[in-house]
């Protein structure tokens, strides 16, 4: 099995031969890489396709071959092959004897109370009389199973049986007490398929106020009743109910929830308009009613800017093409765009940042952060320069920012910003050692040759020489700093 | 295939084997050729069960996938839907069953709802009048599904946002008939622990079921000494946490599903010889996880830090069993050796395939000491994360708004991490303070939009981001008294279950390990701090059946985690089991295997299409 492959040969024939060696060293992943190293050596020892028969077969993808999502792909493709269309309809004359029983648990029969006896076998008969015997003593048959099956159940051998999966009749159930009895039992027993149930013939069968007013002390059944009309999506039933349980925040947040529904802009524009009397907390009012001033905006600034586009008159619109509609997008993402394609527009319009800004209580923070990269990946390093910018009352000017300068460098350097303009924020970094890193991984040399020269590091300078190309201006600073009598260095 | 699941102190097999029985006599039902249409969601969990081999076996000779549409032509007698209960799966099976009318084809259909059928679908079938299309309605309980030697899990996703947000308890009563199940194959389990509501709830319907079959007598001698209901309710915090175990890490990164993982395939191209690298795989590598392996075994509970230790010390083993070819002079040691070589065979491949994960996970994990690395780089992120985790977990700070939430929504890192970072603040903070939980409301709703309102609003009523109403904040009392932080843990050579998070023990798991000693009454005040009932049940088992225990003989709990449980919780117990003076093994049990990812995303809001 191992002879046409001659290193393999050399493998076993060398004793001098070492897989590998490991050292000592408690470095933890330099162990990754022997194991790795020892997979590999050996790797060549032995055929890679041999499985043996009780090594389960993996297709590529890693799925056992056989295994069931592997088989669905596998037989639906050789169906593939082999599909043709019957040039006849095929008829099957004989067909029909077969007799098509109905499922006896399906709603029909199970409100209008026709029961087909015999047609179905519900699941736990065929269960404790196979599979049951062997494993589970404990699912037999409960005792009520001995009654016959048109007599009057009580609500609460209703529920019982249901939970058997067996037919029953929800319509013999008239009076109102005996209908919360069945909802009420159905609810101790946990199965939301058999509360669902009979809270469907609830609804049927009774008015509006009733039901609401009795799901009103029965929290449980209540949430399944709101989870069924979510379900089926009946949402005005729903609003209803929330409204009549005083449950208006509630009943707020889903009419809310309806805008996401909504495609067309001016309609879902006025669907939120529509939402802003709702009565929702202070807070979410306040979001929602941002919510709809923003989609408000965008649609003006949309338009404008579409027809600006099309025009073809601004510049930058030429330069850098849209890449998508501003519509619906987050209110920071709109705040980018604008100030992308708006910077310098008078607080007064809609697309100014300073107005969006103050319209929709910006932090600080956030506000620096988007104008520093839509600036920044316009290489507007002037307009940077303006935004740090402070001046205090003596007229000094001074940088400023609410975020670390070790961020903005970040920020400018992913958008590959030139080293003089790095320089200037690594220089404000305030923390030294940050400040060199930075310094050393920008190249920006004057900061860090006057950084050692203001810790008087005579060695750390010396060192930095070797880094910077010869015949520089940086080198021949060094050299004149350490040339420099005037310098105390601490070695 | 499934040897693994009898290895273990309780054989899951014998669950297995019942599972595969019924779906068995379902398919002898429907009698001549099938084609199954399958829910996709569904292959997963069935192919823990069965393999396609038990398909064919009773006939089936096709299975697609459900697509809306027509339905491939198949020519067979019986078309089988294999569905989950959902309403808009219904659909799909009503255009499929018309598209086959039309085709005047003889086929007889028959749904499996798995696991249980529901009225609102067989409604829907009945208003898109397919209803009487269908000969057999059935359904498919599959419960708990065994998933490796220790572990069982429902599959059923969206088991907390229904028990904690709608407040529907059907997951719960599917988790009392799963245990019902299990107590007839496993015998009664004499005593009930619990804490929390829904944990107060399958007791109460455990015991109900059970004086309701009272007249039938479980023989079975019990496996399991006890069982303790847990409400992921209970403990928010620990899914929260980034998971710090080798398979924990796995789940974090790339997603366990079903016992799968998908990985980028660079790192396993492998070089054939006589082949060139020409075509680098681009699908995706699909890895199996489980306990058959061995090596997996062996390193899926460690914390990845001892990870590259176990894996070169692997390593050495399999090169010296390679190495050992060379003392084999005789024919018959030359033999003996060939005959071993499938199986050392398969240890190099596993070595080779957990290197290269362990590989791919470090350069997301670990923290290079190099400045000049990026500060946005994966690994740099990665230990920001933590270190943000680790202060909110020992209660630095988690007053204030917290500048790494702050620039990660600045730099709109995914939203989901944002989430999981501040309900994590809330959560050590018993709420956050007023303006700060407006702060970061305002923020994430200006960044990733106003819509998400609604997606904060589930998470609060889940009461996992709330602001604070009493001034009072108990997580530090509670942190103290269950010692959730230690301030040694020890990856390499774990001596308590805090290794799992590198110092934060989980406090489900702590409940538990309290549980067995010293009990509960040593902590009755944090357990009142803790939301929820805590209660013991017994349950009386017949005479004769009450086990004589062996001196040193240790005893068997099983712990269900309603709502889910995390790889690394499920480590930590493990842990405990091997630990030699604990006296107890753990079985685990739970409604889904989640971790703080796919846990938020379930919470959050779901436009209409998507809803289930």
């Amino acid at each position: 099995m191992m002879k046409n492959k001659p290193d393999e040969e050399d493998y076993w024939n060398s004793s001098k031969f070492k897989a590998f060696t490991f050292d000592d060293e408690d470095d933890e992943f330099s162990r990754l890489k022997e194991s790795k190293q020892a997979v590999n050596s050996i790797r060549s020892l032995v055929e890679e396709e041999d499985d043996e028969d009780e090594v389960e077969k993996v297709s590529w993808s890693g799925e056992p071959v056989g295994s069931i999502s592997w088989s669905v792909r596998e037989t639906a493709a050789s169906n593939q092959k082999t599909q043709r269309e019957h040039a006849f309809p095929k008829i099957n004359a004989s067909s029909p004897s077969v007799s098509r029983s109905h499922s006896g648990y399906s709603l029909s029969s199970l409100f209008k109370g026709k029961t087909k006896p015999g047609n179905f076998q519900p699941f736990t008969d065929s269960l404790s009389e196979s599979s049951v015997k062997l494993y589970a003593p404990e699912l037999r048959k409960p005792k009520s199973e001995s009654k016959d099956y048109i007599s009057d159940w009580s609500p609460e051998e209703t529920i019982h049986r249901m939970q058997q999966g067996k037919v029953v009749s929800l319509e013999r159930f008239r009076s109102l007490q005996d209908k919360l009895l069945l909802l009420d039992f159905s609810v101790r027993a946990h199965d939301g398929n058999i509360i669902t149930a009979v809270l469907i013939h609830l609804k049927r069968t009774l008015s509006k106020e009733v039901l609401f007013r009795e799901l009103e002390s029965r929290q449980t059944a209540l949430r399944h009743f709101i989870h069924y009309l979510t379900e089926i999506r009946d949402h005005r039933l729903l609003l209803e109910l929330l409204r009549a349980l005083g449950r208006t925040e509630d009943a707020a947040l889903l009419q809310y929830k309806e805008h996401l529904n909504i495609e067309d802009e001016s309609k879902r524009r006025d669907f939120l308009k529509s939402c802003l009397n709702l009565p929702f907390s202070p807070e979410e009012s306040a979001h929602v009613q941002d919510h709809y001033t923003l989609l408000e905006r965008q649609i003006i600034i949309e338009a404008t800017d579409r027809l600006a586009e099309h025009a073809g008159k601004v510049e930058i619109f030429q330069k850098f093409p849209r890449r998508a509609s501003i519509l619906n997008m987050p209110l920071i993402t709109t705040l980018y765009y604008c100030c992308f394609y708006h910077y310098n527009e008078p607080e007064g319009t809609y697309s100014s940042p300073l107005n969006i800004r103050h319209t929709f209580r910006i932090s600080e923070k956030q506000y620096f952060v988007t104008v520093l990269a839509a600036r920044a990946k316009l290489k507007a390093w002037s307009d940077l320069d303006a935004l740090f910018t402070s001046r205090n009352w003596l007229g000094f000017t001074k940088k400023k920012s609410p975020l670390s300068f070790h961020r903005v460098v970040d920020i400018l350097q992913k958008n590959s910003a030139p080293t003089q303009v790095l320089q200037e924020y690594v220089g404000l970094v305030d923390d030294a050692d940050l400040r060199i890193g930075l310094a050393q991984k920008h190249k920006c040399h004057d900061i860090v040759i006057n950084t050692y020269r203001d810790l008087k590091d005579r060695q750390l300078l010396l060192g930095y020489r070797g880094k910077v190309e010869r015949g520089s201006a940086e080198e021949r600073k060094i050299n004149d700093l350490l040339d420099s009598p005037h310098i105390r260095w601490k070695n | 295939m499934a040897a693994h699941l009898s290895y273990g102190r309780v054989n899951l097999n014998i669950l297995r084997e019942a599972a595969r029985k019924e779906l068995r006599e379902f398919l002898d039902k429907c009698a001549g050729s099938k084609a199954i249409v399958w829910d996709e969601y569904l292959t997963g969990p069935f192919g823990l069960i069965a393999q396609y081999s038990l398909l064919k076996e009773h006939e089936v000779e096709k299975m697609f996938t459900l697509k809306s549409g027509r339905l491939p032509s198949a020519d067979v007698k019986n078309i089988i839907f294999f569905v989950r209960p959902r309403l808009e799966l219904m659909d799909i099976i009503a255009e499929n069953v018309f598209s086959e009318d039309k085709r005047h084809s003889s086929v007889d259909f028959h749904i499996l709802f798995v696991p249980r059928r529901s009225m609102l679908c067989e409604q829907r079938l009945k208003e898109q009048g397919v209803l009487s299309s269908f000969i057999n309605i059935d359904e498919y309980i599959l419960d708990l599904i065994p998933y490796d030697g220790d572990l069982l899990s429902m599959e059923y996703e969206s088991a907390f946002r229904e028990c904690y947000l709608e407040n529907d308890q059907t997951s719960l009563y599917h988790t009392a008939k799963g245990l019902m199940t299990l107590q007839a194959l496993y015998g009664t389990i004499p005593q009930i622990y619990g804490k929390g509501e829904c944990a107060r709830h399958v007791a109460n319907m455990m015991l109900r079921m059970k004086r309701e079959f009272a007249g039938s007598q479980n023989q079975i001698l019990p496996v399991f000494d006890t069982l303790l209901l847990l409400d992921r309710n209970v403990d928010l915090l620990t899914p929260l946490a980034t998971q710090l175990t080798y398979e924990g890490l796995i789940d974090e990164i790339y997603g366990i599903n079903n016992g799968y993982v998908k990985l980028p395939p660079e790192k396993f191209a492998q070089k054939k010889q006589g082949e060139a690298s020409k075509d680098l795989p681009t699908e995706p590598k699909k890895l199996q996880l489980n306990s058959a392996e061995e090596l997996y075994a062996e390193i899926r509970d460690k914390n990845f830090n001892a990870v590259g230790a176990a894996l070169s010390k692997k390593a050495k083993i399999i090169s010296a069993a390679f190495e050992e070819r060379h003392n084999a002079k005789t024919v018959g040691e030359i033999k003996q050796f060939v005959s071993q070589l499938p199986h050392m065979q398969a240890a190099r491949s596993s070595l080779a395939n957990h290197t290269s994960v362990a590989e791919l996970i470090k350069d997301i994990t670990i923290l290079s000491h190099f400045f000049s690395l990026s500060p946005v780089s994966a690994s740099e992120a990665f230990f920001d994360n933590l270190t943000v985790e680790q202060e909110f977990m020992t209660g630095v700070d988690t007053d204030k708004v917290n500048t790494y939430i702050e620039d990660s929504i600045s730099q709109k890192d995914p939203l989901i991490k944002i989430l999981r970072l501040v309900c994590m603040q809330s959560v050590c903070n018993n709420g956050l303070r007023q303006k700060v939980f407006d702060f970061y409301k305002r923020e994430i709703l200006q960044t990733y939009g106003y819509e998400h309102i609604l997606t904060l609003n589930n998470l609060e009523k889940a009461g996992l981001l709330k602001p604070q109403i009493s001034s009072r904040n108990n997580y530090p009392t509670i942190r103290k008294t269950l010692k959730l932080w230690m301030e040694d843990a020890n990856e390499q050579n774990p001596n308590d279950i805090s290794y799992v998070y590198s110092g934060y023990a989980p406090l489900s798991i702590r409940l538990t390990q309290v549980l067995a000693r010293p009990g509960w009454r040593s902590i009755e005040e944090v357990l009142k701090m803790l939301p929820g009932p805590h209660f013991e049940e017994r349950q009386q088992l017949p005479a004769g059946l009450h086990k004589k225990r062996q001196q040193g003989e240790n005893r068997t709990t099983l712990v269900f985690f309603l709502g889910g449980v995390t790889y690394a919780e499920i480590a930590a117990l493990r842990f405990l089991s091997q630990m030699e003076d604990s006296g107890m093994e753990y079985i685990i049990a739970t409604t889904k295997l989640i971790n703080g990812t796919t846990w938020i995303k379930s919470l959050m809001d779901r436009p209409e299409s998507q809803a289930p």
